[in-house]
């Protein structure tokens, strides 16, 4: 399956790197991709800048408000976690939230890895009248602000008297440009033609070359694909807050309110533990998967 | 005679399987690509043009079917209007002033993540951690950081002593902003860049290397002209992404009632939209908005074109 992933140019690299020339030139010739004192310092600082906000939501999560509001500010966990995650609990309904954000994200990412490697499937690999033209189409969609849509899906949701519901958030999201074109790339590449055609002189129909060659095939780029939109569908802020209120909302909604309290009594630890919860979850998955994701991002994935 | 009708009877069935092979070589390609775009021509597509019919009408969010004709009025009227100029052009500062330190960064770490290294299954994941977080999260983290009484970066700044006020003041809110939205981004923009360069063909750097080329020079006459289509990409999808900015400059100005600041000093077009359409519920006029920024897109992706286009001959030419 590993093999699968590497590029082809990235696969004939592979024996001219064992065959580096000896000698003179040897040293420089070997180092040319080697990590200097310099690089581990600026990544390093990368690192640092990347997961220090991250550390300070935890730090501040388990401090009480006062502790928070101190200058300067605390470095170090206190011991108030579990005080402020009943508060904020008791201030928006995140056990709601949390399942109402787990079956958007997994409808939607279910949905959206599905069609995008049929589709992406038929673009890379299937002749057909305006294929072309029709790429392109699917590729200028990216272009336009979803915000162009708020407001005729806001009426089509209140009239089907949908506000609310979690049908309306997850409907508009069920296919994605940006996954034709991710699986697209990713198939053109990784299935060869010679495959497609030996099912077909074995007699096989479109719908069993999609389920017994394209699919184990696509799979690792369907992994990442589907942890992309999951991810962005958790995240997914402007439509489910103008269409669901606090009392079936998604994270990000339950989020926005208890941020959004206005007032000096407000207890900046309690939003940084609402914050914590809400992210928490996803940084678990990326714990045990990043390597898989990023390792399926930078094996040639997401190419343009 | 038996043995006509078995010469016969023979090539019935192939005949009959390869008409339905035929077909199913010719139909199931619009078979496959048909869920995305019967969802895009219904979510996508049928909302837009809507959209386009109310931008030339006056609609109230609460009587939404009753609508006055007005033609072009909501667009002269945003013409004419200071607010939507101030979004407009804080829509495009912030988006400049996240955008390309944003990409500069994320070129860089790409190229040091290229390198061989210990613990660089480490540096790849810690970098696109932020990309997990999302908007809500990160900017309440952010607001806490930016806090003008006790936050942490304000702290920091008291060693050279300034103290931006990162709330009232036009500039400092919208760095503010952009700090939010390079932190979450630059990581997931470096993976796509990485993924670029590991195409790129070991040999040329072998080659240039032989040939005295420092690092310095190899990634400027190598890596970037290798993976300019990437950049191109990545540079198209963040102009998009920066002109629907909504989320960061909506909490961070902390919550509903106040949209973009109390002078809108960072409200972006996105807010401008939602402010008209929700808060004053002026259905008309916020899909005037939105039918700008499509317009807007389109003028930017025209000249993007355009500039390719230009290159591309410039560098055939000479």
């Amino acid at each position: 399956m590993a093999a699968t992933l590497s590029t082809p140019s990235a696969r004939g690299a592979r024996p001219a790197e064992q065959e580096r020339p000896r000698g003179l030139f040897r040293r420089r010739a070997g180092d040319h991709d080697k990590a200097g004192p310099v690089a581990y310092v600026l990544l390093g600082i990368a690192a640092l800048v990347s997961l220090f906000p991250l550390y300070w939501t935890f730090v501040a999560a388990s401090s009480t408000g006062e502790r928070v509001a101190q200058s300067p500010p605390p470095m170090v966990p206190g011991g108030e976690l579990w005080n402020n995650i009943t508060t904020a609990w008791d201030q928006a309904d995140m056990g709601t939230a949390l399942l109402n954000s787990t079956v958007v994200a997994g409808c939607v990412a279910l949905s959206t890895v599905l069609f995008s490697t049929l589709a992406g499937f038929a673009f890379a690999k299937l002749r057909f009248r305006g294929r072309n033209a029709l790429l392109t189409l699917v590729v200028a969609t990216m272009t336009i602000p979803p915000q162009l849509s708020v407001i005729p899906l806001y009426r089509i949701v209140t009239k089907l008297d949908w506000g609310n519901h979690l049908q309306s958030v997850i409907l508009p999201s069920l296919v994605a440009a940006f996954g034709v074109f991710f699986m697209r790339q990713f198939l053109s590449e990784a299935l060869p033609f010679e495959l497609i055609e030996a099912a077909r002189v074995d007699g096989a129909n479109s719908l069993r070359i999609i389920w017994h060659v394209v699919f184990p095939i696509a799979r690792p780029a369907m992994a990442v694909l589907g942890m992309l939109v999951f991810v962005q569908s958790w995240n997914d802020f402007f439509w489910p807050f103008v269409v669901l209120t606090q009392q079936n909302p998604t994270v990000q909604v339950a989020l926005s309110a208890i941020g959004g309290g206005s007032g000096h009594d407000i207890n900046q630890a309690v939003i940084m533990t609402g914050a914590l919860v809400g992210t928490l979850p996803l940084l678990l998955i990326f714990a045990v998967l990043g390597k898989h994701i990023v390792g399926g991002i930078t094996s040639g994935a997401v190419k343009s | 005679m038996a043995t006509h009708v078995r010469a016969e009877a023979p090539p019935a069935r192939p005949a009959w399987r390869s008409r339905l092979y035929r077909f199913d070589l010719k139909a199931s390609p619009y078979a496959f690509i048909a869920p995305f775009f019967l969802c895009f021509a219904a979510f996508g597509l049928f909302p837009l043009i809507w959209t386009g019919w109310l931008s030339l009408h006056y609609v109230d969010l609460l009587k939404p079917d009753v609508m006055e004709w007005r033609g072009f009025g909501n667009y002269t009227r945003l013409w004419s209007n200071d607010q939507f100029w101030t979004a407009l052009r804080n829509t495009f500062t912030i988006g400049v002033i996240s955008t390309v330190p944003q990409l500069l960064m994320a070129l860089g770490l790409a190229h040091l993540l290229n390198f061989r290294m210990r613990g660089r299954g480490f540096f790849r994941v810690a970098i696109l951690a932020p990309y997990a977080t999302s908007i809500a999260a990160a900017t309440l983290v952010f607001v806490q950081l930016f806090n003008p009484d006790y936050g942490f970066v304000n702290w920091m700044l008291d060693a050279v002593g300034i103290h931006p006020n990162w709330y009232a003041d036009t500039w400092p809110s919208q760095i503010a902003i952009s700090t939010i939205v390079t932190w979450r981004w630059t990581g997931y923009n470096a993976l796509i860049y990485l993924a670029a360069m590991q195409a790129v063909p070991k040999d040329l750097y072998e080659a240039a290397s032989l040939d005295g080329a420092n690092r310095w020079q190899q990634f400027v006459r190598i890596t970037i002209p290798s993976i300019r289509p990437t950049i191109m990409f990545t540079i198209i999808v963040s102009t998009i992404g920066a002109t629907q900015l909504f989320g960061e400059p909506m909490l961070f100005g902390g919550g509903v009632g106040v949209s973009g600041g109390s002078a809108h000093q960072f409200q972006t077009l996105s807010l401008y939209l939602y402010e008209l359409g929700w808060p004053s519920r002026q259905l008309g006029r916020a899909s005037a908005v939105a039918w700008t920024m499509l317009l807007l897109l389109l003028l930017i992706g025209l000249a993007q074109y355009l500039i390719t286009r230009y290159r591309k001959r410039h560098e055939l030419g000479g």
